[in-house]
């Protein structure tokens, strides 16, 4: 039997992060009950290629698109470093003015008729997913006094099993708003934090089209397969 | 050992990315339907879940079985499912996440069937959880249907698992 270890503490934020005000009301408090190893919840499912979308890796209409167009690229692989192939990643971000293509946004910011701000692709077998995309804007919200997200690209991955399931946040090097944002401090572990900050990436930008930036995401994955007992020397 | 990348909040605006088609109702399929609640009571307008589910046979379904929806602006949703089978000494049971502003990563439940009783003394995962915590993993029957509410917190908060 497969087994996943269980997730190091200070790796995810704790859903009760006072900072962060709308946890207030919505973070359990009891203590979560820990699964057995043979769970469903370990067993599956694989998503794939069922909920793929055509065109999915371009988010600037070919290019035209306002702001600083960027390759987003990365490996997803689980914690064997094994990769996470043909599996699906959904991507959705704010436009260049800080602005999401979305009906509950009201901040006072131009919205962009060619730029979809929504991306969906699968990994190729080594794991490997690329989306041309635009560098978000930082945009405002009310958790606090003067309060600004930091440029940020909302990820969705999956993984080999349901525990193996991950929605975050990529950022960007350098963003001076990164130590002020209670969501992206909210991961406890300092190192752990910074596996969000995606470098930028000089060996993969467009001469005269694009720049680049790398985030390689790591997902729970089982400590054991029969396929790696084979004796090696 | 490759280091695990750390979770962050789906946000209020992930309609945008992640909205997938419904599934639709099919001959012997029932309809599970319920309100996701937060601590003071009120509706969670802004909760995406995420259903998956084992088999007729209760076995699991590599490439299927899984649901997504947005709950609506009162946290309502409604899912059309075919009842699981069991599994061994497991009860059939639905696995259920929630997402949504305000959870830094996503909470883990679990939804079992009201009908089950006899299967759920010796449920594995049931017997961990305190006898008088158990009743919020039950769904309720409600008319031809199922009822299954999620209360993120307050005196009725739901199990949650970890995962």
């Amino acid at each position: 039997m497969t087994s996943y270890r269980p997730v190091p503490a200070g790796t995810h934020p704790l859903n009760h992060s006072p900072a962060y005000r709308s946890t207030a009301l919505r973070a359990p408090q009891l203590p979560a009950i820990r699964l057995p190893a043979f769970a469903l919840e370990y067993a599956g499912p694989q998503v794939g290629a069922a909920q793929l979308q055509p065109g999915g890796a371009d988010l600037t209409a070919g290019g035209k698109a306002q702001g600083q167009r960027i390759l987003i690229h990365g490996r997803i692989s689980d914690e064997q470093n094994r990769p996470v192939a043909h599996s699906l990643v959904e991507i959705w971000q704010a436009n260049a003015a800080g602005r999401y293509r979305h009906d509950g946004d009201q901040h006072d910011a131009p919205l962009d008729p060619h730029f979809s701000g929504a991306g969906r692709v699968l990994t190729n077998a080594n794991g490997e997913y690329e989306f041309l995309s635009i560098e978000p804007g930082a945009y405002p919200w009310g958790n606090h006094a003067n309060a600004w997200r930091p440029k940020h690209v909302h990820f969705s991955l999956f993984g080999p099993a349901w525990a193996s399931r991950l929605v975050t946040q990529m950022y960007f090097e350098g963003d001076p708003l990164l130590p002020l944002d209670p969501i992206f401090m909210s991961v406890p572990d300092a190192a752990a934090r910074q596996r969000l900050v995606a470098p930028f990436d000089l060996s993969r930008t467009q001469a005269g089209f694009a720049l680049a930036w790398r985030f390689d995401i790591v997902l729970r994955g089982p400590e054991d397969t029969p396929f790696e007992s084979a004796p090696h020397g | 050992m490759a280091e695990l990348t750390p979770s962050q909040t789906v946000g209020p605006f992930f309609h945008l990315g992640l909205t997938w088609p419904r599934v639709p109702a099919t001959v012997g399929s029932v309809t599970l339907s319920g309100q996701v609640l937060d601590g003071g009571g009120a509706a969670v307008p802004d909760a995406l879940l995420e259903l998956w589910q084992a088999d007729a046979a209760g076995g699991p379904q590599p490439r299927g079985g899984l649901q997504r929806m947005a709950v609506d602006a009162d946290g309502r949703f409604s899912f059309s499912i075919v009842k699981p089978g069991a599994a061994g000494s497991a009860a059939p049971h639905l696995v259920l996440a929630v997402f949504a502003r305000g959870l830094l990563r996503q909470v883990h439940t679990r939804i079992y069937f009201p009908e089950d009783s006899a299967l759920h003394a010796s449920d594995s995962v049931l017997q961990r959880v305190p006898a008088a915590r158990r009743a919020t993993l039950l769904a309720q029957r409600d008319g031809a249907g199922l009822r299954f509410d999620i209360h993120l917190q307050g005196p009725q908060e739901t199990v949650f698992f970890d995962v």
